[in-house]
């Protein structure tokens, strides 16, 4: 599983980065990110993209994992 | 007498349509109240690492919005920052039986709004190299015209409310001018006309942070109904020089929104609502 670690980065890095590892590989994805908006705003991405995900907390925010 | 400022950070990279669109931002207060923009002083931060002639470009783009205006540009006052910062401070004219005020809209009024919405969306979009070049001009047009021709249509019509459309996003200045008026508005999320793009970025997650912010201070007042989550998201985005809103009695809303379609063909104006009664809440989007 790849990692893309967005934690402390403000919008939009969080989706830039997900965006390209999303393109570059077929593996799950999992995105770090810190605020609650940003794992909202990971999600959609997901979704536009028609894929699934899952969401949960972690000690320092918020853990997506896609496909 | 109605005095205003405003100033904020680059929302654009180009010098110039920077200047345009914090001068139309400022500017935009004045109409809002009903308004003509007479004196203007600039307000300036910037930093000495930078190339003075940018700061040059940002003048001359905000010069050239306040003699769009047929106000003047007298001076202003500049200090040295980390950041560029660029506004003005702006002085206009309104007869005081003529002033527009946030408040007023009565049930039955349909609500008006001249622009397009999604600014906010598509200059995030932009920040992450995401956004089209013909979303990214279609948003810099929207951000840096003026409101004075829909205030100038305005004119011949009974306006009941009216506000700008700004940082609070449509569903935050909504929700003002219903506490200030005592009703409640139900907003036509279909009629609303979105910036080319902004709907495809929002779907994506190019959601500024600022959108949830305003969704959390007001979601509780709003009744969402089966509306898709993205036309929600873009009714909270902050808007950078947004339109006028306006609430009008029922009878001239069409005669209104026919003109003001004649006056910018491609501006945006759409019937976005409607007031209704007090309701539980303060705002139903449809």
């Amino acid at each position: 599983m790849k990692t893309v670690d967005a934690r402390g980065l403000s919008c939009p890095e969080p989706i830039m980065l997900t965006d390209q590892a999303l393109k570059e590989s077929n593996e799950q994805v999992k995105v770090l990110v810190t605020e609650p908006h940003q794992k909202m705003n990971v999600e959609k991405l997901a979704k536009s993209k028609g894929l699934s995900y899952t969401s949960n907390e972690t000690e320092d925010g918020f853990e997506v994992i896609i496909r | 007498m109605i005095q205003t400022v405003d100033f904020f950070t680059p929302v654009v990279d180009d010098p110039y349509t920077f200047g345009q669109i914090a001068a139309a931002n400022a500017l935009s207060d004045v109409y809002a109240m009903g308004g003509e923009p007479k004196v203007a002083l600039n307000i300036v931060c910037f930093p000495n690492c930078l190339d003075v002639e940018i700061l040059g470009e940002i003048l001359r783009g905000g010069a050239d919005k306040v003699k769009e205006t047929g106000a003047v540009l007298v001076g202003g006052h500049s200090v040295q920052d980390d950041e560029p910062k660029y506004g003005l401070c702006v002085s206009g004219f309104v007869h005081p039986d003529k002033v527009y005020k946030n408040h007023g809209a009565a049930a039955g009024d349909v609500l008006i709004l001249t622009k397009k919405v999604g600014s906010g969306v598509i200059n995030t979009a932009v920040k992450g190299g995401m956004a089209s070049a013909e979303a990214e001009a279609a948003a810099v047009a929207v951000m840096s015209r003026l409101n004075k021709t829909a205030k100038r249509v305005s004119e011949k019509y009974t306006v009941h409310a009216c506000t700008d459309i700004t940082g609070f996003g449509v569903i935050g200045h909504c929700c003002e001018m219903a506490e200030a008026s005592g009703v409640s508005l139900e907003l036509y999320t279909r009629s609303i006309n979105y910036i080319e793009g902004a709907v495809e970025y929002a779907s994506m997650g190019l959601v500024p942070a600022g959108a949830y912010s305003n969704m959390g201070h007001r979601q509780d007042q709003v009744e969402k109904g089966g509306i898709e989550d993205v036309y929600e998201d873009l009714l909270y985005d902050p808007q950078t020089s947004g339109g006028l809103l306006f609430a009008v009695p029922e009878e001239e809303a069409e005669d209104f929104l026919r003109e003001l379609k004649e006056a910018e063909p491609d501006g945006g104006a759409c019937i976005a609502g409607r007031a209704l009664p007090k309701g539980e809440k303060l705002i139903y989007l449809k």
